[in-house]
C-alpha cells in the first residue's frame, strides 16, 4: 500500500470511530426518572460526547439536527449492582471458568479483580441487556478473605476498557458460608480469631509503613497492603453475614478495627435494626429471591423493605449462586422487593444513585443529569413488571442494546 | 384424637358447604375471560361457573363478594422437589422398582409454601443424578397427616398415582455403575426396556396360569405400566440433542413421555411438535450453570407455542421457588408467548402432562373446585395469591398472619426446605 492510500484509510477509519464515538442521541421517554431531581412525565434527554448533555420536559429541550432519537416509555439511569461476582466466575460450572473463590488458602487478600475479569463474559452481556451498565464485582463470598473487588462498566471489550474503579472493597465472609476445602477454619470461632490476628498484622503494618523514616518501613507485601488500606479507609471491608450472631460479629469486628463495613447478604437483619442503624453501616441485602437455605434460611421477601423503613441505607445484589441462576439480575431482586413492601421509589434509587454513592462514583453515574456518563436504560414499562422489557441501554453515550 | 375428629369433621363440613364467589373476573382457562363471574362450588366440586346473571345460586350458600380480584385455576406444578422425598440410590443408575412416595413428609413446610404460590396440584419427582430415579407421585394439596390422604390417583384400578423420572444428558454421567457417555445411556436405558418387553411377553404368555408366571419384580412391573401407557415418563433433558434421543427412544419403545427443563427446546421445537410430545419449560433468571443449559432462553415458550407444541412450565423446586410459579409464565410473555397459552402453561397444559386434566386446571363444571384468588393480574410481579382453595375448601389465606409467613419467608418459617437435589453436580 502505498504512503497515500494508506494515509487516506487511516484518515476515514479515524473519522468512522469517531462519528461513532460522538453519535449524538436524544432519549425522549413517557416518563423519566432522574433521581437526583423530579421525575419528568415526558422528557427528554440529550446525550453529546458520551455524556449527558441536558435533561428537561419535551416542551422546553429542543431536539438538535442531526441527533437520533430513541422513544420509550420509561428512562431511567443506568442500574447499579452494588455486589456480583459476574466475571469472574463465568457461565460455565466448571473449574476452569470459576474464579470467583481461590481455595489455597482461607485468606487471601492480595488477588486482585482485575486480573481475572474477563470482560466478554457472557453473563456480562446477559446483565448489560437487561439495564445493569455498571456492577461491583470481584472475589465471591467463601473465604475469611476471598480477595479484592473493584468497579467495571458492562461495557468494553478489555478490562481497562470496562474499570472504573480497581481496588474497591475486600470480601470476606462469616458464618458457615466458608468452604470446607481450606484446612482451616473449620469453625465460625476459628475464623473470626483468624480474621483478627491479620487485622492485628496489618494495624501494625500500616504503622510502620507512614513511618516518617524510610528505612524503618517494612518490605512490601501484597497482603498486608491491601488490609492495611481497610483498616487505613481507603478501600471497604464486604462483610457477608447472614445469621444475627454473625451480624454482630461483624459489627463487632468494625467496631474494634475502625473499617468502612459494608453488610453484606445479612438475611435476618431485621432482627437487628436497631443495631445495624446504630452502628451506621449500609446493607447489601442478599438478593431477594435467594434460596431459603444454609445460613439464609430466614430470609424473608421483606427484608429490603423493612430495613428501608427503619431509615437503614438498603442497596441490592445479584450475589453468586454455586449451581443456578448463574447470575441473577439486581432489576428482578428489587422488584420481589418491592412486591413486598419496599416503596418503589425507594428501590429504584437504590439502583441507581444510592448504589453510586455506596460505591463512591456519583460523580460519574447513578442519576440524569447534566455532566454524568450517558448511561441510560429504556423500558417498554413499569421496569419492576414481569414482563417489561428493556428496550435500548446507552452506555457512555454508546447504544449497546438495541 | 378428639383434636383430629374436630379436624376432619371441619374439613368434610368445609367440603358440604356451597360457596358462592362474585364479582371477580374469572380466567376458566378452557374458555374465555369473564369479566364479572360467578363460581359456585359444591360438595369439593365446581357446580358451575358464568357472568353475572347466567348462574343461579343456589339457596343457603355462603356468597362471597370477591370484586376486584381474579379467580382462575388452582396452578398445576409438573416437576417439583417439594416433601422432602428422596428416590434411588447410588448402587444403580436405573431404579423402576423405587417409590417416592414411601418417602414423602406430608407436614412439610415446603407444601406451605406450594401453596402460597397457587399451587394446587404437583407431580413430585425422585431427585437427579439417575437416568431413572424412580416412580413420582402425583399429589393434590389437602391438608393430610398421611401421604396416602395427599395422592391424585390417574387409575385407582391399577393403583397409578405418579409417573417415572428419566434423564439424560450430562445429568446421569458419572462413576460406574452409571454410564459414563450418552452413547451409552441411550443403550443401558434400551436394554432395560427390552428387559421389560420380554417380561411383558411372558406374563402374556401365561395367560394366567400362576406356574407360568415370572417371579414378580417390582422395577419391570413398573416398566410394563410405562409400556402400556399407564404410566408417564417424566425425562429431563436439557441439549437439542438430547431431547431428539428422548423422542427417538420414546418411539421405539411406545411410550407416553414429557420433555422436561428443554432448556435448548427453542432449537427443536418443530421436531417436539411433529413427535407429538409435551413439553415442560423451567425458567431461569439467567443461562448458564451447567454447560448444557447455557442457551436456555426465556423465548423457549413463544417458539413451543409458534410450533404448536403441547408445553407448559414448571418449578423443579428447590431450583426456582413454588411461590413464583406465576413469573415463570410471565417471562415466557415478556419474550412473546400469548397470555392465553400463559395461562395454560400454568393449568391444564400441565394436567395432560399427568393425565388429571378431567380432575383439575380448569374451571369448568363438575371438576375439583381447585382455584386461586388474585389480587390482580396473574402476570404481574404486584399480584399477590391471597387465597388457595383445593376441593371446595380454603387451605392458604394470605390475610391470615399464620398462612402469609409462608408467603414471606422469615424467622423460623422454612425448617425443612433447605433442599438442594442438584448439589452434587454443581461448580465450585
Amino acid at each position: 500500500m502505498n504512503k497515500f492510500k494508506y494515509l487516506c484509510a487511516l484518515i476515514l477509519s479515524v473519522t468512522l470511530l469517531s462519528l461513532q464515538a460522538n453519535a449524538q442521541i436524544a432519549v425522549k421517554g413517557n416518563t423519566v426518572h432522574t433521581i437526583s431531581g423530579n421525575t419528568i412525565t415526558n422528557g427528554v434527554v440529550l446525550v453529546k460526547d458520551g455524556k449527558i448533555e441536558r435533561v428537561g420536559s419535551a416542551d422546553r429541550v429542543r431536539i438538535p439536527n442531526g441527533y437520533t432519537t430513541y422513544e420509550a416509555d420509561v428512562v431511567t439511569p443506568g442500574l447499579i449492582d452494588v455486589h456480583s461476582v459476574v466475571g469472574l466466575a463465568g457461565i460455565f460450572n466448571q473449574e476452569h471458568d470459576q474464579d470467583q473463590l481461590e481455595t489455597s488458602d482461607a485468606i487471601q487478600s492480595d488477588l486482585r479483580a482485575l486480573d481475572a475479569y474477563n470482560a466478554r463474559e457472557e453473563l456480562v452481556i446477559f446483565l448489560r441487556e437487561k439495564g445493569i451498565t455498571t456492577v461491583h464485582t470481584g472475589h465471591g463470598p467463601g473465604a475469611v478473605v476471598s480477595g479484592q473487588t473493584m468497579i467495571v462498566k458492562t461495557a468494553g471489550e478489555t478490562i481497562q476498557e470496562a474499570l472504573v474503579d480497581s481496588v474497591t472493597a475486600l470480601a470476606i465472609t462469616l458464618g458457615s458460608g466458608i468452604s470446607n476445602e481450606f484446612s482451616k477454619p473449620g469453625t465460625r470461632a476459628k475464623a473470626v480469631s483468624m480474621l483478627r490476628q491479620e487485622l492485628i498484622k496489618a494495624r501494625e503494618y500500616a504503622e510502620k509503613r507512614a513511618s516518617d523514616d524510610e528505612s524503618k518501613r517494612p518490605a512490601r507485601n501484597l497482603q498486608m497492603e491491601a488490609l492495611a488500606d481497610m483498616l487505613e479507609g481507603k478501600i471497604h471491608a464486604l462483610v457477608t453475614a447472614h445469621k444475627a450472631s454473625d451480624i454482630m460479629t461483624a459489627l463487632r469486628l468494625q467496631e474494634e478495627f475502625g473499617f468502612s463495613l459494608w453488610l453484606d447478604g445479612a438475611a435476618e437483619a431485621y432482627l437487628l435494626t436497631d443495631k445495624i442503624k446504630e452502628a451506621g453501616v449500609p446493607v447489601i441485602v442478599h438478593p431477594t429471591m435467594i434460596r431459603t437455605r444454609g445460613d439464609a434460611q430466614n430470609a424473608s421477601f421483606e427484608t429490603a423493605g423493612m430495613l428501608h423503613k427503619a431509615g437503614i441505607p438498603v442497596l441490592f445484589q445479584s450475589g453468586f449462586e454455586g449451581y443456578v441462576p448463574k447470575t441473577r439480575v439486581v432489576l428482578f431482586e428489587a422488584g420481589i422487593a418491592v412486591a413486598n413492601g419496599m416503596d418503589a421509589n425507594a428501590a429504584l434509587e437504590a439502583l441507581t444513585l444510592d448504589a453510586a454513592k455506596i460505591l463512591g462514583i456519583e460523580n460519574r453515574v447513578g442519576s440524569i443529569e447534566r455532566g454524568k456518563d450517558a448511561d441510560l436504560v429504556l423500558f417498554d414499562g413499569d421496569p419492576f413488571e414481569y414482563t417489561t422489557k428493556a428496550t435500548h441501554v446507552i452506555i457512555d453515550g454508546r447504544v449497546v442494546k438495541e | 384424637m378428639v383434636l383430629l375428629t374436630f379436624l376432619l369433621f371441619d374439613f368434610s363440613a368445609a367440603q358440604q358447604q356451597t360457596h358462592v364467589f362474585q364479582g371477580a373476573e374469572i380466567l376458566p382457562v378452557s374458555g374465555d375471560p369473564i369479566p364479572n363471574g360467578v363460581l359456585v362450588v359444591k360438595n369439593g366440586k365446581i357446580e358451575s361457573v358464568g357472568p353475572e346473571g347466567s348462574v343461579s345460586v343456589p339457596s343457603g350458600a355462603v356468597v362471597i363478594n370477591v370484586s376486584g380480584k381474579v379467580i382462575m385455576p388452582g396452578l398445576v406444578d409438573p416437576h417439583s422437589h417439594i416433601g422432602e422425598g428422596d428416590g434411588g440410590d447410588r448402587s444403580a443408575a436405573m431404579h423402576p422398582d423405587v417409590r417416592i412416595m414411601d418417602t414423602i413428609d406430608p407436614r412439610s413446610d415446603t407444601f406451605k409454601k406450594a401453596l402460597a404460590g397457587g399451587i394446587t396440584s404437583v407431580n413430585v419427582m425422585p431427585g437427579s443424578g439417575h437416568l431413572m430415579s424412580g416412580q413420582t407421585v402425583y399429589l393434590k394439596l389437602r391438608p393430610a397427616n398421611t401421604v396416602e390422604e395427599m395422592l391424585l390417583y390417574v387409575d385407582e384400578e391399577n393403583e397409578i398415582y405418579g409417573g417415572l423420572k428419566m434423564a439424560n444428558g450430562t445429568n446421569s454421567i458419572r462413576q460406574p455403575p452409571f454410564p459414563g457417555t450418552r452413547a451409552k445411556s441411550a443403550a443401558m436405558i434400551r436394554s432395560l426396556y427390552l428387559k421389560a418387553q420380554q417380561y411383558h411377553e411372558k406374563i402374556k404368555d401365561a395367560e394366567g396360569d400362576p406356574s407360568k408366571m415370572p417371579e414378580r419384580d417390582l422395577g419391570m412391573e413398573t416398566l410394563i405400566e410405562v409400556l402400556e401407557g399407564k404410566r408417564i415418563v417424566h425425562n429431563h433433558t436439557h441439549r437439542h440433542d438430547d431431547i431428539l434421543t428422548a423422542i427417538r427412544l420414546s418411539q421405539e419403545f411406545g411410550y407416553r413421555m414429557v420433555l422436561h427443563h428443554v432448556s435448548e427446546g427453542w432449537k427443536v421445537a418443530d421436531e417436539i411438535a411433529e413427535a407429538g410430545v409435551k413439553a415442560s419449560i423451567i425458567t431461569l433468571d439467567s443461562p448458564g450453570g451447567k454447560m448444557e443449559a447455557v442457551d436456555l432462553a426465556y423465548r423457549t415458550g413463544a417458539v413451543m407455542e409458534e410450533a404448536g407444541v403441547d408445553f407448559g412450565y414448571h418449578t423443579d423446586d428447590g431450583i426456582t421457588d413454588s411461590r413464583l410459579f406465576l413469573r415463570s409464565a410471565a417471562f415466557g410473555m415478556r419474550e412473546g408467548m400469548s397470555r392465553e397459552k400463559a395461562l395454560e402453561s400454568l393449568t391444564i397444559a400441565n394436567a395432560r402432562m399427568m393425565d388429571i386434566e378431567d380432575r383439575t386446571g380448569s374451571l369448568d363444571p363438575g371438576k375439583d373446585a381447585d382455584f386461586i384468588i388474585l389480587s390482580g393480574d396473574p402476570f404481574s410481579v404486584y399480584t399477590k395469591v391471597e387465597q388457595t382453595w383445593v376441593e371446595g375448601e380454603k387451605v392458604y389465606d394470605y390475610s391470615d398472619p399464620k398462612d402469609k409467613k409462608y408467603a414471606t419467608g422469615g424467622y423460623d418459617v422454612f425448617r425443612g426446605s433447605g433442599y438442594g437435589h442438584h448439589d452434587h453436580e454443581g461448580g465450585k
